[in-house]
């Protein structure tokens, strides 16, 4: 079977020459008529609407983005924040980073219809501090919305205003998590809230309810609303709708950024036939598909078990191949389709090598809140550091897997488990590998490729 | 005294025991009244729940209902209703008690927990137990013992992190041995109301800090060595001084104001080396001030009075109190008490004063309160002079009435009980006038003009009770022996009494024996007896003297509209 086309609804502009990120350009294209139909309805409706799609929430957890918005606290009589999460620092993924840098238009208008959905008076972009560009960006893309009567007081002449800022973090992966990010825009240092009590949606952003969405969330929102929910819904597959940006890096012929509706597409048909295979000569090895937390698959691996399809129970037996890009079917491998970066690894890669670099990551971006993730971190990158240096042990890999067995699930955050999975399914999965690596390290010929 | 309104119960269920707790109490707490101890750094009773060491984690459950009818479902082969088990652990301090909540602490899931957690906490500190002050009160020794695997599978390089740094002028700071539990940092915020410490750099790398150019020299700074978990914060004065195990716990008072912070006093042959705060919820929760913990050193100091001294000779006890008996008998005596002695001893004063007919005084001492457990009121026992009866009014800081009396001539003898007369406002030439017959202490110029000199014994010589701001009743314990040639001030009054009064019969003296006549003269003591006295105190009645202008303005646990209710 071959690769259905892409469907490109967010990214329909992306990389389109003569397409600038400036309001005119961005009206001559149909720019803010979403938003002005929008502003005729009641927000009950948008809200419904939302509902009706089934939008999952791109950010990573896949989280329902109508139930989300209903789970809002609107009963306490403190003003409601919506807080757009620009702070894309999962590695592997850079599917927000083109929104802002070429389409920031979208994004607002986005967030505007979100906004009105949710009577919310003010909203705060946190962009990451590694987006100075796209910072600027979106300060003059908010600006020219202001001047055209999009965003402020009394937007295209109606009695509700809305001010959106834009706040840059400082550089900390964990200003990604939603509570983390609040933390940090309150002022604080980025520390994840405990939840219970602290959920979002009622004691968010200065103990008022938050809403917390990611950026390619709130322009989804914008084409729901502009083709409607029920549409919408039948993009993409039942409970995995709409299109989905995957951003495909590492080593395939043509890595990139791909917008496919949800599900329609495996993995197979995205590396082989729109990324072009593996590079001259080698072979896929392994695959991240959702972003450096997601557990990693391993080509040649099988998967069985019954899924539902439409209401009956079938069998399937995948291999990683065949497996559909969306949450349910990712998930339902042991794996997840978090942000959608599909990091690709082919057999040149060693893989106690790759997770070392993957826990320097994680254990340089662990805030240190709480003792299984903090410790635990660290402890994981001193060992495969240990392994690539050449003082591994054979009881290294078992040792890891346990150490991360002791995080994933007993943290503050979901950041033990995204540390804790990739060592998890690295040593599952190429155990023998990690057996081998001290020997293999010892006797590599002295010619060898130096680790940097 | 008004009953606090009752709280609302719910039954919790714990490691299979049911108990009902109070709505809102957490797991830790509720398994504590089932003796389940869930073992725990970062949380801390009185203050905000952080959640961040994840040592207290349980495995919790839930009542099956049924999603459509809210039915209970119940479990065929017990007969109750089935208990939905949560697939992860939770932390005990974050989650609050619910009816029907079933709590696990000794399953394998959060006994392998408990080990993770032990074992991450340990693979960077330094493990240096036998140079550490908190060895023997360490929750990291305890735990390990307790929950930790017993070996270590860390073979790397432990991280580094600055040692000896000095917070303030009384906090050592070592941040290897720091577990990063953010208790002293809430507290400076949250109590001390001085948020100078906090954390800089990240994950495992973390290290407590003071601001910039401030530092941690707050008058409560020292409570954060008493809650630190480890090792990590220690006091610059009791550092390297003692192992902890060797010394004695003495239930004590603070007596540097009038808020009478609940302490203990850790002694060992005779000397203490420190004071630390005893937990009373309703006076001073489980913190005192800096200023309290230094009081100790007063005991042992060079000015000590150490001999019975009449006209400047050394004497004896008995020759000493004939010779105040013949003073006695030429009338004219007053009687200057003190809000720094015990209720006994001001009982013991009020019956010497009723039977010379003699007036009896105080000396106030007001200072600033500082709205925490340091009251403007710097006696600790102005309200035990009220309740013997010994004074009707409050106190001033001058005794100018009995100035004036002594310029009269009325007065030939005042006896004082440890005020320095001088400081309270008579001249020179006054105290030239009359003999004073001195029982105290210390040395100062009271003492050198006195006629007759009783060394007295500090408070942590001797037991006795003292009625703080909210008219508690709070006793206090001897510590350590009486200083070597000190007489207990309630003997030495029992015998001028005996002397005073035209039968001469004995009074007692041994604090017990004195209570029955004590609790049996004063109605406001009720049936209460100094051994039956609970350690956490008493609240007395106190209308009889509500509306007298106090000093103190509210602190922790008062408030002056209502102090009845600030306590109940």
């Amino acid at each position: 079977m071959s690769a259905p086309s892409q469907r490109r609804l967010i990214f329909q502009h992306i990389d389109e020459p003569g397409y600038t990120n400036d309001l005119a350009c961005y009206l001559k294209h149909g720019g803010y008529e979403v938003m002005k139909r929008a502003f005729a309805r009641k927000p009950e409706e948008l809200i419904d609407e939302v509902k009706k799609s089934g939008l999952r929430g791109r950010g990573g957890a896949g989280f329902p983005c109508g139930v989300k918005w209903t789970l809002v606290d609107r009963k306490s009589g403190k003003p409601i924040y919506l807080v757009v999460n620009a702070d894309e620092s999962e590695p592997g993924t850079f599917k927000d980073r083109y929104i802002i840098h070429q389409d920031p238009h979208q994004m607002i208008e986005g967030i505007m219809i979100s906004c009105h959905a949710n009577n919310v008076k003010q909203a705060y972009i946190y962009i990451r501090g590694e987006f100075p560009g796209g910072a600027r960006i979106l300060e003059k893309a908010i600006a020219e919305a202001r001047a055209a009567n999009f965003v402020g007081p009394n937007i295209l002449g109606t009695n509700y205003s809305c001010e959106i800022y834009v706040h840059r973090g400082a550089g900390a992966y964990i200003c990604g998590e939603e509570t983390g990010l609040i933390e940090s825009l309150e002022g604080k240092r980025a520390y994840p809230r405990i939840k219970p009590p602290y959920f979002p949606a009622v004691l968010g952003l200065d103990q008022c309810p938050t809403i917390v969405n990611n950026v390619e969330t709130l322009c989804h929102v914008k084409h729901i609303v502009g083709m409607g929910g029920e549409a919408y819904s039948k993009i993409g597959t039942p409970n995995n709708t709409g299109t989905r940006i995957l951003c495909v890096s590492g080593q395939v012929q043509r890595p990139g950024y791909y917008e496919y509706e949800v599900g329609k597409i495996t993995m197979g048909q995205l590396l082989n036939e729109v990324c072009g295979g593996p590079l001259p000569g080698r072979t896929f090895k392994a695959v991240i598909p959702g972003g450096s937390s997601a557990k990693i698959l391993r080509f040649g691996e099988r998967f069985k078990g019954k899924r539902k399809v439409g209401a009956e129970m079938v069998d399937y037996d995948w291999g990683v191949e065949d497996v559909p890009m969306d949450f349910d079917s990712l998930g339902m491998i042991g794996t997840m389709g978090g942000s959608g970066g599909v990091i690709v690894m082919d057999d040149s890669v060693n893989m106690v090598e790759a997770l070392g670099n993957i826990n320097e990551f994680y254990a340089h971006e662990s805030c240190g809140q709480c003792t299984p993730c903090r410790e635990g971190s660290l402890w994981m990158k001193k060992i495969t550091g240990r392994m690539v240096h050449g003082e591994g042990r054979s009881e290294d890999g078992a040792l890891l897997k346990n150490v991360a067995d002791q995080i994933a699930g007993r943290t503050i955050c979901a950041f033990g488990e995204a540390c804790a999975w990739p060592t998890q399914s690295f040593v599952l999965k190429f155990g023998d590998e990690f057996k081998a690596y001290p020997e293999a390290k010892k006797n590599a010929p002295a010619d060898s490729l130096k680790l940097v | 005294m008004i009953a606090p309104p009752k709280p609302e119960l719910v039954t919790v269920n714990i490691d299979g025991r049911e108990i009902a707790v109070p709505k809102g109490t957490n797991i830790i707490e509720a398994a504590r009244m089932v003796s389940v101890d869930v073992p725990h750094y970062c949380y801390h009773p009185k203050l905000t729940v952080v959640g961040n060491c994840r040592m207290c984690l349980v495995e919790m459950g839930l009542p099956a209902v049924d999603p459509a009818t809210k039915a209970p479902i119940m479990d065929p082969a017990t007969g109750k209703q089935k208990i939905n088990w949560m697939p992860r652990p939770t932390i005990g301090c974050a989650t609050n008690a619910s009816p029907g909540l079933h709590i696990r602490t000794t399953s394998p899931m959060v006994k392998e927990c408990r080990e993770g957690v032990m074992e991450f906490l340990l693979i960077n500190h330094p493990l240096d137990c036998p140079i550490c002050d908190q060895a023997g009160e360490c929750k990291l020794q305890e735990q390990a013992t307790g929950y930790g695997r017993g070996y270590s599978r860390f073979i790397e390089q432990k991280n580094v992190k600055p040692k000896r740094t000095l917070l303030g002028p009384r906090v050592v700071l070592d941040d290897e041995r720091c577990v990063l539990c953010s208790r002293c940092i809430r507290f400076c915020k949250e109590v001390a109301k001085d948020d100078v410490l906090g954390f800089i750099d990240r994950g495992s790398y973390s290290t407590l800090t003071a601001y910039p150019g401030k530092k941690l020299e707050n008058n409560y700074s020292l409570n954060t060595v008493d809650i630190c978990p480890v090792g990590a914060l220690t006091s610059t004065d009791f550092r390297f001084k003692m192992r902890v195990w060797f010394l004695k716990q003495t239930n004590s008072i603070d007596t540097e104001s009038s808020v009478g912070a609940n302490t203990v006093v850790w002694s060992r042959e005779g000397v203490i080396y420190r004071l630390t705060p005893r937990r009373n919820d309703a006076v001073n929760d489980t913190w005192m001030a800096d200023s309290g913990r230094l009081l100790y050193k007063q005991v042992r100091t060079d000015d000590r009075l150490a001999t019975v001294q009449v006209n400047g000779a050394e004497s004896g006890r008995d020759i000493a109190v004939n010779a105040a008996s013949e003073r006695f008998k030429q009338g004219g005596v007053a009687i200057v008490g003190s809000g720094r002695s015990s209720v006994e001893e001001q009982f013991l004063a009020k019956k010497l004063a009723a039977a010379l007919k003699a007036p009896a005084y105080l000396v106030s001492r007001v200072g600033k309160g500082d709205n925490l457990l340091i009251s403007a009121d710097r006696n600790p026992n102005v309200r035990g002079a009220l309740v013997t009866g010994l004074i009707q009014t409050l106190p001033s800081a001058h005794l100018t009435e009995l100035a004036a009396s002594i310029d009269a001539g009325r007065i030939k003898t005042v006896v004082s009980l440890g005020e320095d007369l001088t400081a309270a406002g008579l001249s020179a030439a006054q105290l030239a006038k009359v003999s004073v017959i001195y029982l105290g202490t210390h040395a100062n110029p009271t003492s050198a003009a006195a006629k007759i000199v009783f060394p007295g014994l500090t408070v942590f010589e001797k037991n006795g009770t003292f009625v703080n701001q909210q008219f508690r009743l709070q006793k206090f314990h001897k510590a350590v022996p009486g200083f070597t040639g000190a007489i207990d001030d309630l003997t030495v009054l029992a015998k001028l009494v005996a002397a005073a009064s035209s039968s001469g019969t004995a009074v007692a003296s041994e604090i017990n024996a004195l209570w029955t006549s004590l609790a049996a003269e004063i109605p406001a003591l009720g049936t209460v007896l100094f051994k039956n006295l609970p350690e956490t105190g008493l609240l007395l009645d106190s209308t009889p003297w509500a509306g007298l202008p106090y000093a103190e303005s509210a602190t922790l646990h008062y408030q002056l509209a209502q102090p009845a209710l600030a306590t109940a």
